[in-house]
């Protein structure tokens, strides 16, 4: 692991023990680095984003700040809740990251000063960059949900939409109901992280209690007027494999919850369960709030889609599910895994004074699991629109399968070790 | 997937090669790049599968790489996605993507390591 040249190591040590004698690196670096780049966030946006800056400019020093100690894949984890999967075949190291030369710190980015270019660390230090990626992922509206936003409550109702910890409560919560328990889950308005994952969720704990708990009902509250993503493809599994288990009631928006009496509260309704999901409403995390990164609706960061750079904050780039989606963007892990690579290739055009690429293309493929081994995906293709200022999907392009399949299967674990392995290798 | 067998001449004679890149392409060196890096995440970095599933892409022959897309669009060729993110791109990007591919060297990716 010690790729680091030695004066480099003890200049990266030095800001992650709180040594602040790091103001003359802030510009060109020394030791013939062409500069630095920080990256906030080690999810599927920011690791990719580290990866491909160290790996298309490998004289730029590059340093990933990620409050976990281990990557947790969201992709995949529906499949643990289903009992199709386990925690350890979505849980990774950066340590493939720390072998590319890329300086991993763990540690909390809880400040940004965009005119000194340095960030403020949980453990008290400053790191300072030349350019700055922010890819935070997303946190959670529980002020929406007035009984939900205490910690304690958190730990009895929980989210299971940040992969970790919460994945693995939740499963034992299914695993300890009664059979002929009741399963709901509340879903919030679009745009919300994973469109499709709600649904495949529902389609994840059928299967189980299809297996273990066959008495057992699903009520799934959705606060949208109807399916987000896939719609005749998860219908098709709920009124076929799981006909009978699953109630879906649409514009089903939260109000609040009883803790107590298990019970989530609707507009017109209050309505019991066995075991509760609630999916809140989510915004950009965080430290993107705090930094001024947020442009639209008091949630989202814009950016400029050429490069991923904040329209707010010059220097800084924002990456995936924070960002302000552009026109049938779904804010996915392929989608962030996309962003990243153009952000990466912006980033070092601008560092080095070459010009940046206009005609930006991304792509998006998201896989969803119905049962144990049978998936469907929906696919898109956008290009940037110089006249409209954003990337929109190409007309003709995309789509979705005719039906799920174990082929599909089969290319949607495909897909999660390909885009593993490009975030964290 | 194995590497085309098909003889290259063949290709020809069908007329299956690329146009030439059209003037309008921007001159940025990273442009086939940039294209090409929005099929790693399915197909691996590079075109380097991890498993192979999806097929990797490095080193595979130019030509075959663009027909193959080509009969992705007509529906020649039959697919669960591929169709759809074919018809996503011009001929241009296509060709620019496939002689992306077709000068890596083949190989395997490194999977996501454990966590410890």
């Amino acid at each position: 692991m010690m790729t680091f040249k030695r004066r480099e190591f003890l200049k990266w040590a030095a800001a992650g023990t709180g040594v602040t004698a790091l103001g003359g690196c802030a510009t060109a670096g020394g030791g013939g680095s062409a500069g630095r780049v920080v990256v906030i966030g080690g999810g599927y946006g920011g690791a990719t984003a580290a990866k491909f800056v160290k790996l298309w400019a490998p004289d730029i020093d590059v340093a990933l700040i990620e409050m976990n100690e281990y990557f947790v894949s969201c992709p995949i984890s529906n499949l643990v809740l289903g009992g199709n999967a386990q925690m350890n075949q979505i849980t990774f190291s950066y340590d493939g990251l720390r072998k590319r030369g890329i300086r991993v710190m763990r540690d909390e980015a809880i400040a940004i000063d965009a005119e000194k270019r340095r960030i403020t660390l949980a453990s008290g230090g400053f790191v300072d960059y030349d350019r700055l990626i922010v890819s935070p992922g997303v946190d959670f509206l529980y002020e929406q949900i007035p009984s939900l936003n205490t910690r304690d409550a958190q730990m009895r109702f929980f989210h299971a939409w940040k992969a970790g910890p919460q994945t693995v409560a939740l499963r034992r919560q299914l695993e300890a109901m009664r059979d002929g328990g009741v399963f709901a889950i509340q879903i919030p308005m679009a745009p919300y992280r994973c469109p499709p994952g709600p649904y495949e969720r529902v389609c994840q704990v059928a299967d189980y209690f299809k297996k273990a708990k066959p008495k057992s009902k699903i009520l799934v509250l959705d606060a949208n007027p109807d399916l987000v993503s896939k719609k005749g493809l998860f219908l098709a599994a709920w009124d076929g494999l799981y006909k009978g288990m699953i109630e879906y009631r649409p514009n089903s928006e939260i109000a609040d919850v009883d803790i107590k009496g298990m019970t989530i509260k609707l507009q017109f309704d209050d309505v019991k369960a066995d075991v509760i999901n609630v999916v809140p409403a989510q915004r950009a995390a965080d430290i993107a709030a705090r930094s001024g990164l947020i442009t639209a609706n008091n949630r989202w960061c814009g950016v400029d889609w050429t490069t991923c750079e904040s329209l707010a904050v010059k220097g800084v780039h924002v990456l995936g599910d924070a960002t302000l989606s552009a026109p049938a963007m779904p804010k996915s892990g392929s989608m962030a895994n996309q962003h990243a690579k153009v952000c990466a290739a912006g980033v070092i055009a601008l560092m080095k004074g070459q010009p940046v690429n206009a005609d930006t293309m991304m792509m998006n493929t998201c896989y969803s699991f119905v049962s144990a081994d049978s998936a469907m995906h929906v696919a898109s293709v956008h290009r940037f629109d110089p006249a409209q200022k954003t990337i929109a999907p190409v007309k003709g392009s995309g789509g979705v399968s005719k039906a799920a399949s174990q082929a599909e299967g089969m290319y949607a674990w495909g897909w999660a070790r390909n885009i593993w392995a490009e975030a964290l290798t | 997937m194995s590497r085309l067998s098909t003889p290259h001449v063949l290709l020809a004679l069908c007329g299956l090669l690329a146009a030439p890149v059209s003037a309008q392409q921007p001159a940025d060196p990273t442009y086939a790049r940039s294209l090409a890096a929005t099929c790693f995440t399915c197909h691996g970095t590079d075109g380097r599968s991890v498993d192979g599933i999806p097929p990797s892409l490095a080193g595979q022959n130019r030509d075959y790489l663009l027909q193959q897309m080509r009969e992705f669009r007509t529906g020649k060729r039959p697919a669960t996605i591929m169709h759809q993110h074919a018809l996503g791109y011009t001929d241009e990007q296509l060709a620019l993507i496939a002689g992306y591919f077709a000068g890596i060297t083949p190989g395997r990716a490194t999977p996501a390591p454990a966590a410890r």
